[in-house]
Order: structure tokens, then sequence, then C-alpha cells
């Protein structure tokens, strides 16, 4: 179990997901915070990915660098895509009525972020949370 | 359909929430506490999210929805237990939870709810106060 793959297409799946990232994240001895941020942050996105592309996929990976290791997602849809990044990773900024925090506020929670989002194709985002990183 | 019950002890209404709740389920605790407060007349509802391991900012605007429908029910919203690692998670999320009251135990929430409501109602708990003390 170092890579898995997960559908996102109901509301339910989030539960699912979360509960799937908490192994992983478990299995490498995460600390119960890092965990959190890491879960929370994940939540946020795939929220993102139902609501604004109707599902899509989750990449789950257990990645090593140096002496650690880490949980990597990579959040993948066939959405419309988003306009203006910049925009879309600024507190407080949604088009859907929400708090505006799920992009930003994900990108706080974990150590490494990459957002690329093509209009009319689709979004990918990606993060990384190292098990004992900041 | 799944529901998160609702207990109710005196003025109060009780929910401890003991699953992550997905998105429907949160949306119809909403409804269901609002039409029992509403149903009840409760002064105060107290949440319990001790077993709660992820707040996430759908969550936390459903709280704070919970909240301000009360707020406009006249009754009092506390939210307790929350995990210490949910905490600092949250103010990192950016997430402020603004006028949602918070309390570190259930203990703590009941003795939060009480005092409030004792302010509200000073004017008329006044003198009794007073023959206590004389009492003593």
């Amino acid at each position: 179990m170092t890579k898995e793959s997960m559908q996102i297409t109901k509301e339910q799946d989030v539960i699912l997901f979360r509960n799937r990232v908490k192994e992983f994240a478990t299995k490498i001895g995460m600390s119960i915070l890092n965990q959190t941020k890491l879960i929370t942050a994940a939540s946020e996105l795939v929220r993102n990915m139902l609501k604004y592309a109707n599902g899509g996929t989750v990449l789950l990976e257990v990645i090593s660098k140096e002496r650690t290791t880490g949980i990597k997602l990579t959040f993948s849809d066939k959405g419309p895509g988003i306009a203006d990044i910049k925009q879309a990773m600024q507190d407080g900024f949604s088009t859907g009525k929400s708090l505006g925090l799920g992009l930003p506020g994900a990108k706080r929670l974990v150590n490494e972020f990459d957002i690329k989002s093509e209009l009319g194709k689709g979004t990918t985002v990606t993060i990384i949370r190292w098990k004992n990183g900041i | 359909m799944d529901r998160i019950p609702i207990l109710k002890m005196g003025q109060f209404l009780l929910v401890t929430i003991q699953v992550d709740l997905y998105d429907r389920l949160a949306l119809s605790l909403e409804s269901d506490l609002i039409n029992m407060v509403s149903h009840t007349e409760a002064k105060g509802v107290l949440i319990d999210i001790s077993a709660v391991s992820i707040v996430d900012s759908f969550m936390g605007r459903i709280l704070g929805n919970i909240a301000s429908m009360t707020k406009i029910m006249d009754a009092e919203t506390v939210v307790v237990g929350m995990q210490p690692a949910v905490a600092i998670t949250l103010v990192e999320l950016g997430l402020t939870l603004s006028g949602v009251h918070t309390a570190l135990n259930v203990e703590k929430g009941m003795e939060l709810l009480q005092k409030r409501i004792g302010d509200d109602q000073a004017g008329s708990n006044q003198t009794e106060e007073e023959e206590d003390d004389r009492n003593d």
C-alpha cells in the first residue's frame, strides 16, 4: 500500500477518502497534528473537486525524500478549470458563495502545494505533507 | 436517513457528534436544531465535538450558521470539546468561528450557558440572590 487511486463522484466518498488518507498517514507514523492538517487540506480540495468539477480522481502515494517519508496527494478533475489562479489563491475569494478558504487554507496546512489549471480542460492540485515536516 | 440525536435538558439542547459528518447529515442537523429551538423554546444549544477528528471550512461554516440562526431565535450556542489538533488546524486554515461561543468541555460549556442565561434574567433573579446572601 504505497500508491492508490480513488474515484470521487459523490458526497459520501469524502468520508471514505478521508479515512483512507488517515490510514496512509498512520502507516508512516505521522503525528496526529500533521495528520489532522493533511486530512483537513485534503477535505477542502476534494470538496472543491466535487463542487466545481462534479468529482475527479485522487492519487494517494507514500513518498520518500532524504531520510523522511510523507504523503503526496494528487487531485485531478476534468472540470471547467480556474480562470485566475492568483485570485483563487487569495483568502476570502470564492465564486461559489463559500468562505473562500479552501485553496489558500489547504496551502497553509501542507508542506508543498502545486496547482495547475487549464480552462475547459480541468485542474490538478498536488499536495505533500512530510511526516515530521513543520 | 441518518440523524444526529438532539437531547433536551431543561432549557438546553444537547448534541454530541460521534461521527465524522458528511455534508447532508450536517445540513440536516442544522435544520433539526433550529426547529427544536423553536418547538422547545430552548435558551441554549451545546454541541460536543470531542469525537470529531476533522473540522474543515464546510463544517466550520455549519457551526457558524447554527450559532447565527439560534442567536436570532434568542438562544445561545456553545461548541465544546474541540481536540487540540483540530484547533491548531482551524487557525492555520484561517477559520475564526466568529459568533460561536466555545468551552473546553461539556461541564464548562454548561456553566457558560447557565451564566449567559442568568445574565439575561439578572433583573428577576436579583432578589433571590440577595436572600441567599442573607441566609449565609
